[in-house]
C-alpha cells in the first residue's frame, strides 16, 4: 500500500466508503452465491441422472447390430425397377471369438475394466404366477466392481454368485410379484425352452422398476446353457474408459480393433443427456442474469463515486496522473469490492449447498444429490471477478476523460 | 534548488515558458475567439502575474499554458521544449515535473491526511522512496508554517492552512514554474498577504517562476511584472521593475 499512490488513494476511498463498499460487495455476494449454488444444484442433478444411467450402462460397449438384407443391384442406369424387400438378416447376436477380442480391448492404455455379457429372455415362475424378464450372464465380482452392483444390494451378497451355477440374484420387483426371498427357489425358463430352478443368492433394488421388475444375473456358462450355445458365445462386451464424459475418441479407436458396433453410453441414452443439456442452458441462463445485475450494483456505486469525487479527479489530473493511473484507481477500488463480494458469495452459496445436501428427498434418490464442485467454485469466482471488472471499467474508463480544466474554470 | 539560485547569477535569465502566436476559440454559443496571438516569455525566478477584466482571457491562457487544455493555436515551450502536439500522457508527466498549481479552491483529498495530500504529486513521480518523500513533504510543510497539522486529516484545517497545504503539494516535486488560478482568490486580506509572501519568496529565494491570475490588484502590482490582456489579446507588458 506504501509502495503505490494509486492503489492508496483506491483504499482510502474504499475504506471512507465502507458503507456503499459494503453495499456493492452485498450485490456481488448474491449473485455468486447463487450463481454457485444453482449450477452446483444442476451440477448435482446432473451428476445423479447420469449415475442412474451408468447403474446398468458402461461407458461403451460392443454388440452386434441387426443387419439389413441389401439388394443385389444398386445399378439405376439399366431403366430397370427393383422392388426390393429390406429385412433383417442376423441370424445370431454371437460375437465371435470374444476371448480375443475381450482381450484386445483390455490392452487398451485407455481401458479400465472391460466385461462380457450373454443376454437372454428369461420368464421367472413361481407356481402360476409368471414374470417376463432378461436374464444376465456375467462375472458377477467384475460386473459388480463395474456398476457398483453391492450399493444396490438388499439381501445377500455379489460374492455369493460366483462359482455358484445354479445360483440367481434378482431385482426385488420380481421378488415382491411372486413373493419370494433369499434362499428360496425359483423357475426360471428361457425361450429355448431350457427350465431352471435356481436359489436366490441376492436381491437388489436399483430405484428403477424397469430394472427391478425384470433383471437378474447368472453366471455366464449358465446364461449360455439358458440359449444353448456353447461357452465361446458372447452377446456384449462392457467397456469402462479413464473419461466417462469424454467416450468418443475412444469409441473410434475401439472401432478400429472390431467390426461390432462400438457404441458409447452417451449414444444409447441421448434423449437423457439433451433433457440435462436443456436444463443446465435454463440454469446458466438464470444464475448469469443475477450475476449480471450484481454487477450493475458495482456500476452504479462506482459511477456515483465518480461523480462525488469529480474535483479529487481533476486535480489528480492536474498534478500528473493519466487516464491510466486513473482508471487504475477504481478499477482497484471494484477490484476490492469484487474480492469482498466473491469471497462472501462463495461462502453463501457453500451454506446453500450444504443445507440443501441434508434435505431428505425419499425414496430410491435419498438426499439431494448436491454436493461441492471444485470447479463450480473456481468458476464462479472467475465469473464473479471478470463481472465486477467489466462493471467497474466503465465508470473508470469515465473518470479518466475527466477534463481537469472543465472542472477548475466552474 | 540552490542550482537555480546559482544559474541565475552567473549566467542571464532563462527563459523557462514561452508562447507563440497563441489563440484560441471557444465555439459555443457563438464562435469567439478567446486569445489572440498571444506571444511571451516567462523568465526563470520571475513573478508573473496575468490581470484582465473578467472575460479577458486570462484564465483560458492560464490554462493553456498549464498543458491541461491542448486545443489551442500558436505554440507552446516550457523550458525550451515544444509542449505543442505532445500526448496526453507525455503532457501529465510534464506536469508533474515541471509544474506546480495553486487554484482558487484548495482540491485537497478530504480524506487524506495534509501530509498525505502533498506527498501524492510526489508519490507519482516515483523518483524518491516513501520515506524520503515523507521527510520531504514534511519539510515543505514547515516552510509554510503547517508541521504541526501535518497529521490532520484536510478537511479539518481553516481555509487559509489548506491554501497553503495546497501550495506545499504544489511545491512537493520542485518544480521550474508554478501556476495559480485567483489563489487568493477565497482568502481574506490576512491570508492573501500570506500566501503573497510565500510566492514571492519560492521565486526570489528558490528561483521558481510563478505564472498567477489574479483579481487582486494589489497582488498583481507587487509582482514582478504582470501581464494585461484584455479581449484575448495582450494589451500591457510591463516589465520594469523586472530586471
Amino acid at each position: 500500500m506504501k509502495k503505490n499512490i494509486n492503489i492508496d488513494i483506491a483504499f482510502t476511498h474504499i475504506y471512507t466508503r465502507k458503507k456503499q463498499t459494503m453495499v456493492a460487495a452485498l450485490g456481488v455476494a448474491i449473485g455468486v452465491g447463487m450463481y454457485l449454488f444453482m449450477n452446483s444444484l444442476d451440477a448435482g442433478f446432473s451428476k445423479y441422472s447420469t449415475d442412474e444411467i451408468f447403474k446398468n450402462n458402461a461407458h461403451i460397449k460392443i454388440y452386434k447390430n441387426d443387419e439389413i438384407s441389401k439388394p443385389l443391384t444398386t445399378d439405376d442406369s439399366s431403366g430397370l425397377r427393383v422392388i426390393i424387400n429390406p429385412q433383417i438378416t442376423t441370424l445370431s447376436k454371437k460375437i465371435i471369438n470374444p476371448e480375443a477380442l475381450l482381450a484386445a480391448v483390455k490392452s487398451q492404455p485407455y481401458v479400465t475394466n472391460a466385461i462380457a455379457q450373454v443376454n437372454f429372455d428369461a420368464y421367472y415362475n413361481r407356481g402360476k404366477a409368471q414374470i417376463k424378464g432378461t436374464g444376465n450372464g456375467v462375472n458377477m465380482i467384475e460386473y459388480a466392481q463395474m456398476f457398483n452392483t453391492d450399493k444396490y444390494m438388499v439381501a445377500g451378497n455379489t460374492e455369493a454368485l460366483q462359482g455358484n451355477l445354479n445360483g440367481i440374484i434378482i431385482g426385488s420387483g420380481i421378488s415382491e410379484k411372486l413373493s419370494l426371498s433369499i434362499n428360496d427357489n425359483i423357475t426360471v425358463t428361457s425361450s429355448f425352452g431350457i427350465v431352471k430352478v435356481m436359489k436366490i443368492v441376492g436381491i437388489f433394488m436399483t430405484g428403477s422398476s424397469m430394472n427391478d421388475n425384470t433383471k437378474s444375473y447368472v453366471n455366464i456358462s449358465t446364461a449360455q446353457q439358458f440359449i444353448k450355445e456353447g461357452p465361446s458365445f458372447v452377446s456384449t462386451l462392457f467397456i469402462n474408459t479413464r473419461d466417462a464424459n469424454n467416450p468418443e475418441p475412444f469409441v473410434q479407436k475401439l472401432q478400429q480393433l472390431t467390426s461390432y458396433t462400438v457404441e458409447d453410453w452417451k449414444t444409447s441414452n441421448a434423449d437423457v443427456l439433451s433433457g440435462n443439456n436443456t436444463r443446465e442452458t435454463m440454469m446458466g441462463a438464470i444464475s448469469m442474469a443475477i450475476l449480471i445485475v450484481a454487477g450493475f450494483g458495482i456500476y452504479n456505486i462506482l459511477s456515483s463515486t465518480i461523480i462525488q469525487k469529480i474535483n479529487d479527479i481533476a486535480i489528480l489530473k492536474a498534478t500528473g496522473f493519466n487516464g491510466n493511473d486513473v482508471v487504475k484507481i477504481f478499477i482497484v477500488e471494484a477490484i476490492i469490492m469484487g474480492i469482498i463480494g466473491t469471497a462472501v458469495g462463495l461462502l453463501l452459496g457453500s451454506v446453500l449447498i450444504a443445507i440443501m445436501s441434508n434435505i431428505y428427498m425419499g425414496g430410491p434418490v435419498g438426499y439431494f444429490p448436491i454436493g461441492f464442485e471444485i470447479t463450480l467454485f473456481i468458476r464462479s469466482f472467475i465469473l464473479g471477478m471478470l463481472i465486477t471488472l467489466c462493471a467497474g471499467y466503465f465508470p473508470a474508463r469515465k473518470a479518466a476523460k475527466v477534463d481537469p480544466v472543465e472542472i477548475f474554470r466552474k | 534548488m540552490n542550482t537555480l539560485i546559482e544559474k541565475t547569477s552567473i549566467g542571464g535569465l532563462e527563459v523557462v515558458l514561452s508562447t507563440r502566436n497563441l489563440g484560441k476559440y471557444f465555439y459555443d454559443p457563438v464562435k469567439f475567439k478567446a486569445l489572440d496571438n498571444v506571444s511571451f516569455d516567462a523568465y526563470e525566478g520571475e513573478f508573473l502575474t496575468l490581470v484582465g477584466k473578467s472575460g479577458s482571457g486570462k484564465s483560458t491562457l492560464l490554462y493553456c499554458l498549464s498543458t491541461m487544455d491542448t486545443v489551442y493555436e500558436g505554440e507552446l515551450y516550457i523550458k525550451g521544449e515544444k509542449i505543442t502536439g505532445k500526448k496526453p500522457d507525455e503532457l501529465a508527466a510534464i506536469r508533474n515535473e515541471n509544474i506546480g498549481f495553486v487554484f482558487q479552491f484548495h482540491y485537497l483529498l478530504p480524506e487524506f491526511t495534509c501530509l498525505k495530500n502533498v506527498m501524492i504529486p510526489a508519490r507519482r513521480l516515483g523518483k524518491y522512496g516513501y520515506e524520503e518523500i515523507e521527510h520531504k513533504a514534511y519539510e515543505k510543510l514547515k516552510i509554510l508554517g503547517l508541521q504541526d497539522q501535518a497529521l490532520k486529516p484536510a478537511s479539518k484545517l481553516s481555509g487559509g492552512q489548506q491554501q497553503r497545504v495546497a501550495i506545499a503539494r504544489a511545491l512537493i516535486n520542485d518544480p521550474a514554474i508554478l501556476m495559480g488560478d485567483e489563489p487568493t482568490g477565497n482568502l481574506d486580506s490576512k491570508n492573501s498577504a500570506v500566501v503573497f509572501d510565500i510566492f514571492k519568496e519560492i521565486s526570489s529565494q528558490y528561483g521558481q517562476t510563478i505564472i498567477a491570475v489574479t483579481h487582486d490588484n494589489d497582488f498583481a502590482k507587487a509582482s514582478d511584472r504582470t501581464i494585461e490582456l484584455a479581449d484575448g489579446r495582450i494589451i500591457d507588458q510591463d516589465k520594469n521593475d523586472f530586471e
